[in-house]
């Protein structure tokens, strides 16, 4: 792993040893999966047994470090790096928290295409080093909470959406803007199994408004804990909206348009019930299968930390962008 | 050496066998997640494991009695109630994990949760059989009951679908493994059609 890049340590920032080694957890999880009590999903593994003996011997994925400036802090208590990227909701490559991190170690995201088209007067075509160029990068420390009803505190670089977007000059036409995931099966393997992708259709599309697309707060995140973002994460480019659930948030983006029509969403398309285009947190709208208004905390300490905390509207973002939801029911509009 | 002294000798030494592989897996869960080395959540591995752990064993004591019958070998039957009291055990940690470690205490909130969502009140409902089923395998319990117990002992049947019902309305999309376990119980359920069709007649 390459070392952190010096930065004036912050109250924020927690000592080593409060995180744990990512190879503890790992050992961790293959060993309950060897005693094949997981469930019959580690029956059905067919590569259970040659990761206990192959998983050494593949490099895993290389991230690098970046330069930034601090823009936006919290008071929040971060949650440790080791957790970030070791619990993800990435259907691509796996349905449970630990698949993502097993499964895309070997992801390639050197040589990477980003376009963005549409209603715009000028394409534009983003490879690798412009995702890291184009833009000044700056570190953003944002709750994230997840539609499942537990949160973390993280800190992302990237640059404003906004930014990108002014870049291609969008025409009056354009009133969204629709994202999406690569598409590759063979890098992929949930995009080639139903049974690893969890039934999701893919490639993965989201959509924002693109009000909401321009609000200073509506991040591209090319890295997190100061390098570039681990696969499990979204690299190499990709979405971040504080203010609405994980899901909207897309990762691995290889395309985004701007369009006058409100473009489908991976989640409405599964469960249209459970999951709106909005997805603003809301504490006083429960999903239909459980309650919004709390949430775990993910942070240190182990089955005792005592992390359930009030959901706050807009995750707490509420002075930056209710005034994009004025006079709108946000009960039929989840 | 008698056969008998044999035959129990095999008894004794598969139920201890049960006793430590049950309580080692539950300690080391438990031990491994208070010290923050089980994943970002220990919560949800927990939650998972002691679920699917109890779905495991319940669907375990079930296969006993068609296969005792199947290979003729009715000592398997001496370790049925011992699969299904660590069944409970589990289904017992898997309530309480969630709890003490999901809900935390709130009442309010646990209250309302097994209330108003249909697939926690139906794994409370299945929580509620299994335990009339364990407090009643204590054998003076059992004696005092007569015909009653096997009646009673029946609605095992009915726990099995609804924790698989549960399970499979638990997931957001993933339903794959818990349509596996669905398939599993009514395969169990089918072999004792003969017995199900009496009850109906």
């Amino acid at each position: 792993m390459i070392k952190n890049i010096s930065r004036k340590s912050s109250s924020w920032q927690l000592p080593e040893h409060q995180v744990t080694d990512e190879g503890v957890y790992l050992k961790r999880r293959s060993f309950l999966k060897q005693l094949g009590f997981v469930g019959t999903s580690a029956l059905l593994s067919s590569s259970a047994q040659a990761d206990w003996f192959s998983k050494n011997e593949l490099t895993p994925f290389v991230t690098k470090p970046l330069s930034f400036k601090n823009s936006f802090k919290s008071e929040d208590v971060l949650t440790p790096e080791a957790k970030v990227i070791s619990h993800n909701n990435f259907y691509e490559f796996g349905t449970s928290k630990n698949d993502p991190i097993e499964n895309a170690q070997q992801f390639n995201v050197n040589p990477w295409q980003l376009n963005v088209s549409g209603e715009v007067g000028k394409e534009l075509t983003l490879d690798y080093d412009d995702l890291y160029k184009l833009f000044p990068l700056e570190e953003r420390i944002y709750r994230m909470r997840c539609v499942e009803a537990w949160s973390m505190v993280i800190p992302w670089i990237g640059f404003p959406l906004a930014q990108l977007i002014k870049k291609a000059q969008p025409n009056s036409k354009a009133k969204y803007v629709a994202f999406e995931t690569l598409y590759d099966p063979k890098q992929m393997p949930g995009q080639s199994s139903r049974r690893i992708g969890g039934g999701v259709k893919y490639p993965y599309v989201e959509g924002l408004r693109l009000d909401e697309a321009m609000n200073p707060l509506t991040l591209m995140s090319v890295g997190l804990y100061g390098k570039s973002l681990p696969p499990q994460n979204g690299a190499p480019i990709r979405l971040v909206v504080p203010w609405k659930y994980g899901f909207k948030s897309i990762k691995s983006i290889v395309s985004i348009k701007l369009v006058e029509k409100m473009p489908p969403t991976t989640w409405n398309i599964l469960a249209p019930r459970e999951y709106g285009f909005y997805a603003n947190v809301n504490p006083q709208v429960d999903h239909p299968r459980w309650s919004q208004a709390s949430e775990r905390r993910i942070t240190s300490g182990g089955l005792f930390a005592r992390n359930r905390i009030e959901t706050m509207p807009f995750n707490g973002y509420e002075e930056q962008v209710a005034h994009l939801y004025k006079n709108m029911d946000l009960r039929k509009n989840y | 050496m008698t056969g008998k002294l044999i035959h129990s000798q095999v008894i004794f030494s598969t139920k201890f066998l049960i006793h430590i592989v049950s309580l080692f897996l539950l300690c080391d869960l438990y031990y491994q997640a208070v010290n923050d080395r089980l994943g970002a959540d220990p919560v949800e591995v927990v939650l998972h494991f002691t679920g699917i752990g109890a779905f495991n064993l319940l669907l375990l004591s079930l296969t006993i009695s068609p296969l005792a019958q199947y290979f003729k070998l009715p000592l398997l039957l001496k370790f049925r109630r011992l699969i299904g009291l660590y069944s409970f055990v589990y289904v017992l940690c898997h309530l309480l994990s969630f709890l003490a470690f999901e809900v935390q205490f709130d009442w309010h909130l646990f209250i309302n949760e097994v209330i108003e969502r249909p697939y926690i009140t139906i794994g409370m409902l299945a929580i509620l059989i299994m335990f009339s089923l364990a407090i009643t395998s204590i054998p003076l319990i059992k004696r005092e009951m007569g015909r009653n117990w096997q009646k009673l002992h029946n609605s095992v049947y009915l726990a099995s679908l609804l924790v698989g019902l549960h399970f499979y309305w638990s997931v957001k999309s993933e339903i794959i493994e818990p349509s596996m376990y669905i398939g599993i119980s009514l395969t169990l359920l089918y072999c004792r059609k003969k017995k199900i069709i009496r009850w109906f007649k």
